[in-house]
């Protein structure tokens, strides 16, 4: 069995630094919080990608579906969609404090619940699909859905839905924003954690290794990839709906699908980190987005290059990440050695 | 009065225009060991995922204890009890040989919320157990993509004990052993069928195995079933020899 | 959305239009997802940069015309710089993936292919661009129907690459060699020939044509860095709806999509003609999915 043998201090040490960042960094608040995002889309991305060997590029549609509910529920509310999209985000809805998170937290759950029941009911069209079938058709799925939401004029269409604004101060925002991912993230990674720990956890690793000899031997499997699937797009429905409220603004192309930006990070960070592995994504995610936002001015306008550049070199000279890279160096650390300690007594049952 | 596991009834299955089943019939006692032997591309794997559902097939009638499977899934099939080793020995290669182990316990009555529930220590006890039988102890926790060909054979093997089948088919179970480890191998295969009363229904090319097994022997070529009854008599067949002998 | 619909029975010459200009564009998908076809099938690489290679192609004549010569020149220097160009991504990036699994590929194109957009981008800028060539515009049935000379021409050229490609796969030791190889890369390599050239080829000829395909696009649509991933799309719906080693599928898929996407850009309006395309994909996907089921198959 898999139980995660990490020392618990380790996860104290990621809590506290945690909690930690924004009192030691209050200027990049926003970033950090952008970075448990990041841990959490890792994280998440490699439940299908990494254990279960579906490799996703679609991801993204969950965090973008995710945004938008949570939008329509925080205006939904309080006014007419229609007319207030067609007013082109002239103007934003103003609420007090009890309404602005009434709204948010009503928004959070329906669209938390909504995204896990659209990864089942997509995945019953896309889990036929195997090896670079089902990434390319995750790719179509979240660009229609991106085409979809931009062409849908009640939503606002391409120019999109301004949220409401938060009735504080800037600071404020930024704080509960900064909370409101990091639990998320954290909350996201023990659950996954607990997971892997169970019989699912190694269901989805059998699928990964020989989906064929998993059917044959009688697995569940479109259950467990049902599951898998929705547990990382109730976590992206959640995550899109608080980027929506940092940005203020939700439109279809740059903020909901980012399909070549965020859709396409989470990959790289599980890579980088290494995928399959439960420590990888988070140590990708960290390691991706920290060099990012800290170099990422001094490329002058060649960041972007650089990127697919990193994500070439990544795939093609070191695509079994830190985690996998470790594993392969001191495999006994990890517990694949031969047992000579003699055999067992008994024998047959 | 015998009970029977497996009842095929004429079953016809054919790849494009090519016929690798015609009409075939045959019936696997329960409890007992039954061979099916055939020369190369007589379609003697092809009826093998014929029974477990791998494909459609084209006419017939397939029976697991009375009740009609041929329109059943694989894995629907496997949940019966119904289960089957691969030519090509299958195993989950990036996994130690207790996963591979665990992974296999019986799905039969397994709901949403076994699935998250963690392994019994039980099923742990039981896993090793089998690696111990099959003389795979020492080597489980290592990578099972990186043992020898016949030891992953035997991993299968085991995988298939772990989640006690009712009727166990074994495409080729010697195959790529090293000879002197065969031996080994047909005493496993009995004591699974007496200690764990598992019904047993192999194809096999090496016919000194199959006479050390069989009961009965089901003979196929060219797709179509030639001869039936117990190792000796098919063993002096003419017709059998003829086909073995390459006469057509 | 009804009304451009009843207009289209109304004005049957708008249905000319809309087909003449579906086949013209078809006509070049084709060509291109022909590229994809051969290296999925020959190499089992998914390419994902295939469109940023049309684009590159583009971009050369539409450069060598701001030098002004002439695009139609520019074809066979698109198609032998690209053909470098192909070589020389095989020898550093493709040929270490080939072996891996699928997504390795798939990705390591992608990175490509951001890195293709990109370096355009800087280069050229994000402006819309086209290649002028110069020809007449020329009109039917009083001008109901208008058709750029350089579309017949750009048609004609297109026709004459793929028979040009199809020749060079049937007759030439290469092509036959390429041939063997996507049929049993082992059996190939034991018979004596240099799969490790033939795959290097294989990927460098889909860039020449590619880089042809992209000099007729620029020359009758327009080119952009960004444009080459809607190309990708496109090649991917036609093969994956046509099959591999297709050739008539693929001809036949293109020249639909081109007609689905002109249809749907005039009845729907013009920002539904991308969406067309991928919806198209996915489609495509689950219709696939649905005829293997049949037979109790997965799409792999």
């Amino acid at each position: 069995m898999r139980r995660d043998k990490t020392p618990p201090w380790v996860l104290v040490a990621l809590l506290l630094a945690g909690i930690a960042a924004p009192f030691l960094f209050p200027a990049y608040i926003l970033q950090i919080a952008i970075l448990w995002i990041m841990v959490m889309f890792a994280v998440t991305w490699d439940i299908m990608g990494g254990q279960m060997g579906y490799n996703s590029l679609g991801n993204i549609t969950f965090f973008g579906v995710g945004m938008y509910i949570t939008g329509l529920v925080q205006v939904g509310l309080f006014t007419d969609i229609g007319p207030y999209t067609s007013a082109r985000g002239g103007e934003q809805l103003v609420l007090n404090h009890a309404d602005y998170f009434y709204g948010l937290l009503l928004g959070l759950a329906a669209a938390s619940v909504g995204c896990a029941i659209l990864a089942v009911l997509i995945g019953q069209t896309m889990f036929g699909l195997r090896g670079a079938y089902f990434a390319i058709g995750t790719l179509g799925i979240a660009l229609s859905a991106r085409e979809l939401f931009g062409t849908w004029e009640w939503v606002g269409g391409g120019s999109g839905i301004a949220l409401p604004v938060y009735p504080g101060y800037p600071d404020e925002k930024s704080q509960i924003f900064y909370w409101l991912c990091f639990v998320l993230a954290i909350l996201a990674f023990m659950f996954v954690r607990w997971l892997y720990s169970t019989r699912f956890g190694l269901a989805i690793n059998a699928i990964r290794d020989d989906e064929d000899k998993a059917e044959a031997m009688g697995i569940h499997t479109n259950r467990h990839k049902s599951f898998a699937w929705s547990v990382s797009a109730f976590f992206l429905g959640i995550s899109g709906g608080l980027f929506g409220n940092m940005t203020g603004f939700v439109e279809p192309a740059e903020v909901a699908f980012p399909v070549v930006t965020f859709g396409i990070f989470m990959v790289a960070m599980s890579l980088l980190g290494g995928k399959g592995t439960l420590w990888g994504p988070v140590i990708g995610a960290v390691l991706f987005h920290v060099v990012k936002e800290t170099t990422w001015t001094y490329f002058l306008g060649w960041q972007w290059i650089a990127l697919g550049v990193i994500i070439i070199v990544n795939v093609v000279f070191f695509q079994q990440g830190i985690m996998g890279w470790l594993i392969m160096k001191f495999p006994e650390r990890f517990g694949i050695a031969v047992d000579r300690s003699g055999s067992r007594d008994g024998g047959a049952q | 009065m015998t009970v029977k596991s497996i009842e095929v009834r004429g079953v016809s299955k054919a790849y494009g225009g090519v016929i690798a089943n015609r009409e075939i019939s045959l019936e696997v006692e329960e409890g007992s060991i039954t061979g099916l032997i055939g020369p190369n591309g007589s379609g003697k794997t092809t009826l093998f995922n014929s029974i477990v559902g791998y494909h459609p097939i084209d006419e017939g009638e397939i029976l697991f204890e009375g009740q009609p499977i041929q329109k059943l899934k694989v894995q629907k099939i496997a949940r019966l009890g119904l289960l089957r080793t691969f030519q090509q020995t299958r195993i989950y290669s990036k996994m130690n040989c207790v996963d591979n182990m665990l992974i296999s316990i019986p799905h039969r009555t397994a709901g949403w919320r076994d699935m998250l529930t963690p392994y019994s220590a039980d099923d742990l006890d039981r896993a090793k157990n089998l690696l111990e039988f099959v003389g795979l102890y020492e080597k489980r926790n290592l990578i099972s993509g990186e043992l020898s060909f016949g030891q992953q054979k035997l991993l299968e093997f085991a995988m298939a004990l772990m989640n006690r089948p009712k009727v166990l088919l074994l495409d080729e179970p010697t195959a790529g052993i090293n000879p002197t480890l065969i031996n080994g191998l047909i005493d496993r295969l009995l004591l699974a069928n007496s200690e764990f009363g598992i019904t047993l229904f192999v194809i096999e090319h090496n016919m000194r195995v199959i006479m050390n097994l069989a009961e009965k022997v089901y003979c196929l070529a060219h797709g179509e079933l030639l001869a039936a009854g117990p190792p000796n008599e098919i063993q002096n067949d003419q017709r059998v020899i003829d086909a073995y002998l390459g006469a057509h | 959305m009804l009304v451009n619909f009843s207009l289209l029975i109304q004005a049957p010459l708008l249905n000319v239009q809309l087909m003449l200009d579906g086949l013209f564009i078809g006509a070049i998908f084709a060509l291109a997802a022909y590229g994809l076809a051969l290296v999925w099938g020959v190499m089992n690489v998914k390419n994902l940069a295939q469109g940023e290679f049309v684009i590159m192609g583009g971009y050369i004549a539409w450069y060598m015309g701001t030098l002004g010569i002439h695009p139609i020149l520019a074809l066979p220097v698109a198609a032998v710089l690209m053909f470098g160009f192909g070589w020389v991504l095989y020898v550093t990036i493709i040929r270490r993936v080939i072996a891996r699994d699928l997504f390795t590929s798939l990705l390591a194109t992608f990175g490509i292919a951001l890195v293709i957009q990109q370096a355009l981008n800087l280069a050229f800028g994000p402006a819309v661009q086209s290649a002028h060539s110069g020809f007449e515009i020329r009109s039917f049935f009083d001008g109901m129907v208008t058709v750029a000379d350089i579309k017949f021409v750009s048609f004609g050229l297109c026709v004459l690459l793929a028979g040009a490609v199809v020749l060079f796969m049937k007759r030439s030791r290469m092509g036959q060699a390429i041939r063997a190889t996507a049929q049993d890369a082992r059996a190939a390599k034991v018979m004596g020939i240099d799969t490790e050239r033939v795959y290097a080829f294989t990927y460098s000829l889909n860039c020449a044509i590619c880089g042809a395909a992209g000099v007729l696009v620029s020359m009758i649509w327009v080119i952009q860095p960004f444009y080459g991933v809607p190309h990708s799309i496109r090649a991917f719906v036609i093969v994956t709806a046509a099959g591999l080693g297709n050739l008539p599928g693929v001809i036949l898929a293109g020249l639909g999509l081109g007609l689905a996407e002109q249809y749907s850009g005039f009845v729907l309006g013009a920002q539904f003609q991308q969406a067309t395309v991928v919806g198209l994909l996915v489609i495509v996907l689950i219709w696939r999915q649905y005829l293997l089921i049949k037979h109790r198959q997965v799409v792999r």
